[in-house]
């Protein structure tokens, strides 16, 4: 259990991670996430099911190393075992039958949560146009995934290192303009991102489906840690989401909670790599 | 010959002004001259109101003999043939509306500290002798415990002594529940939840944590891979917010989040733990119960300079124990009582930078018997604080009630069961505790437990 099968980096900051756990890849579903504690001391950090094979017993991790524990959690290879591994958490995503035609738009390892979602709705017949984007050519992940299950693939970078240059609602626009009719829009990424897009479909009046990533500790729905406020009301993203209807949700209050503990993070994080430093001068 | 003093043996404690900068254990417990004179106090009185009082029915007079006859070992195995968990129930059981409250002695005088002789009997146990590891006679048949909190290890503890295939359920990392989670280190130390969980193992209960009930499993999927009944001990772990504006400003917190950050993550040990918790110079912790002071008496010990304890009725209404308020307030909380938020205010930055509060003044009890508060009109004032943390309450999480069908709840969420077996809507599960109760304490959920293994054991002998 919760051993690692098979160890890939996707592009300088983020890998994927297949994961032994025979229970979880029963149960899951698109949506739905894993808390995962890399050792002992660890904390409890959220984690995208990116997908699962049932038949296998084999769940998918994808990370960015962004802090202390997802770059801890970088260091172990195929063969070692993640310390705890909880999960499938959250509300699988539901669509409406009426639903014939989805727009998906992922931004950086936002595409991670997107593709699950993608593959499902291809696999039902649903028609796919997929817009994913990243800052420069090597931050875009799961480009021949999307792919498999998108009747258009579109990508942006920053810089204009692959594909066209800009951000991802510039395409999202452009798609609009040409006339291009979709029953709703399903947009994963950067909190601001997210934002972003649901304010061009908005006008629009396209259906926009979010899914939010703050800050958990349980994952159960017992601290309210993750809470975002949805329709003016309080909601907990790990039972009640963390899919959400983007045009209900608070982003300027979910991204000043993200920050919450910024400064925290990055001593933790410095910690870290004084540590490991240290340790590469004693070892070697 | 009884020692006819008046007053409790005294326990000897860390300074208040020592204590409140750290987290270890603030009782230090008797020794054993202290145990055995303070053991020599109980008449050995032929009614034993006290064995009523305690919801488990420990034999309080016996185990209290042995330890007046020096016989420590003795005394623990008497306690440990009705609790599975004595050092834990000697150092929070509220002793005072239980065992303690019947003492014979205290009619006139103080009760025997009955709670103190037994965390002295269990505290001398594991720091003296081994467990031994009894062969228990297997029967063969599996029985599921959801979640390791009092009330499922008692069970799990009772059902593997009946030679059970007993398997708990639980969804954190770390066996325990509130005992873990909850309760701070200083009130009742990990290691010692660790050693009681440990010898439980020993009896052979296994457990397997990270197990979501509701999401990994369902209560069916258990029935079909053999297991023949089911205990849902899951407590009362959803905590209720006040619906106040600015209750998402950053800073604000349920006790839940703070505590389990602390206890549970250790984030008082930051960074060598990397959980991070903040807590600024300046807390009010809103409520009146022991979770409320177990925040408060924790934000101190993190190096706040101000802890307000803000409670909108008297100090008399207080569901928080006696000792934890006179605890409290020994380590400087300061406490603002007939108070009420109405709003938590925020910076710019979106950072709380204080409450607005109402004075109430108590108005003809209510249904629950406790003086209704009401509010003073135009005493709206200010507090300023930077850290917000809310304990007025938990109820039940619904995961299991909402993935299992034909379970019957309460509106409030908690589960029906029959009193007198414990027995659900839904046959062969059975449920105790804070799951079914609400909020309740330690030791009536470990009796829930107790009393469900006997009815389960009933259910499959009848079978």
């Amino acid at each position: 259990m919760n051993e690692i099968l098979e160890k890939k980096q996707l592009n300088p900051t983020v890998k994927l991670m297949v994961i032994n756990s025979p229970l979880m890849a029963k149960k899951a579903k698109p949506g739905q996430f894993v808390i995962v504690r890399v050792d002992e001391k660890g904390e409890r950090i959220p984690l995208t099911i990116a997908d699962y094979d049932g038949e296998k017993g084999t769940v998918t991790i994808i990370f960015q190393e962004v802090g202390m524990s997802t770059k801890k959690l970088g260091t172990l290879d195929v063969g070692d075992k993640l310390h705890d591994f909880v999960g499938p958490l959250g509300k699988p995503v539901e669509f409406s039958k009426d639903t014939k035609r989805v727009l998906a738009i992922g931004g950086g390892v936002g595409v991670a949560p997107l593709y699950p979602k993608v593959k499902m709705l291809n696999k039902n017949g649903v028609s796919i146009d997929s817009i994913i984007g990243g800052r420069s050519a090597e931050y875009v992940i799961l480009e021949d995934e999307m792919r498999a299950v998108s009747d258009n693939l579109y990508i942006t970078t920053d810089d204009g290192s692959k594909g066209r240059k800009g951000f991802v609602t510039d395409v999202l626009k452009e798609l609009i303009e040409k006339g291009n009719k979709y029953d709703e829009v399903i947009a994963i990424g950067p909190l601001i991102m997210m934002k972003m897009v649901c304010r061009i479909t908005k006008e629009y009046n396209i259906p926009t489906m979010v899914s939010m990533n703050p800050i958990m500790i349980d994952g159960t729905g017992m601290c309210g840690g993750c809470r975002v406020t949805v329709d003016g009301e309080t909601k907990f993203a790990c039972v009640d989401g963390p899919a959400f209807d983007g045009f209900k949700v608070d982003f300027d209050e979910a991204m000043r909670r993200q920050n919450m503990y910024k400064d925290m993070e990055k001593k933790a994080l410095e910690k870290y790599e004084h540590e490991c430093k240290l340790g590469g001068i004693l070892n070697g | 010959m009884a020692n006819m003093s008046l007053k409790k043996v005294q326990m000897p404690e860390q300074d208040p002004n020592v204590r409140n900068k750290n987290f270890k254990e603030v009782a230090l417990g008797y020794e054993e001259n202290m145990a055995v004179e303070e053991a020599e106090r109980c008449i050995q009185c032929k009614n034993q109101p006290c064995v009523s009082g305690c919801p488990v029915h420990v034999q309080i007079p016996d185990f209290i003999k042995q330890i007046a006859n020096r016989n420590f070992e003795g005394a623990y195995q008497k306690i440990k043939e009705t609790n599975n968990l004595p050092a834990i129930c000697g150092r929070v059981c509220p002793q005072e509306s239980q065992c303690e409250s019947v003492c014979t002695r205290g009619k006139k005088g103080e009760p025997v500290a009955i709670g103190r002789l037994e965390r002295f009997a269990a505290d001398w146990h594991m720091r003296n002798k081994e467990d031994k590891v009894e062969a228990l006679k297997k029967n063969g048949r599996k029985v599921a415990v959801i979640g390791s909190g009092p009330a499922g290890l008692s069970c799990a503890g009772d059902l593997a002594k009946m030679g059970y295939d007993t398997t708990i359920f639980e969804a954190f990392h770390t066996p325990g529940g509130v005992l873990m989670y909850g309760i701070p280190e200083f009130r009742l130390p990990k290691e010692i939840v660790q050693k009681e969980i440990d010898s439980l193992k020993k009896l052979g209960v296994k457990i397997e944590t990270n197990m979501v009930i509701g999401k990994i499993l369902t209560i069916d999927d258990l029935f079909e891979m053999g297991y023949e009944a089911v205990f849902i001990g899951t407590g009362a772990g959803l905590p209720k917010f006040m619906g106040i504006p600015g209750e998402n400003l950053n800073g604000v917190y349920s006790a839940n989040e703070f505590l389990t950050r602390i206890n549970l993550m250790k984030a008082y040990d930051f960074p060598n733990h990397p959980t991070p918790v903040k807590v600024g110079k300046k807390v009010a912790v809103v409520g009146g119960g022991n979770v409320a002071m177990d925040a408060a008496r924790s934000a101190k010990r993190m190096g706040a300079d101000e802890v307000y304890i803000v409670y909108r009725r008297s100090e008399e209404e207080m569901p928080a124990r006696l000792e934890e308020i006179h605890h409290a307030k020994e380590e400087g909380i300061i406490f603002k009582l007939l108070t009420n938020p109405v709003r938590v205010i925020g910076d710019e930055s979106g950072n709380v930078k204080g409450i607005e509060c109402v004075n109430m003044v108590l108005g003809e009890p209510d249904q629950s018997g406790r003086r209704r508060p009401i509010e003073e009109k135009g005493s709206e004032h200010v507090i300023e604080v930077d850290t917000v943390i809310i304990a007025i309450g938990q109820s039940p999480n619904p995961l299991i009630t909402s993935t299992t069908e034909g379970l019957e709840k309460q509106k409030w969420g908690g589960i029906i069961v029959n009193e007198d077996t414990l027995e659900t809507s839904r046959k062969g599960v059975f449920a105790g505790g804070d799951a079914v109760t609400g909020a309740a304490t330690v030791i009536l959920a470990m009796g829930a437990g107790k009393k469900a293994a006997a009815s389960i054991h009933k259910f499959l002998s009848e079978k």
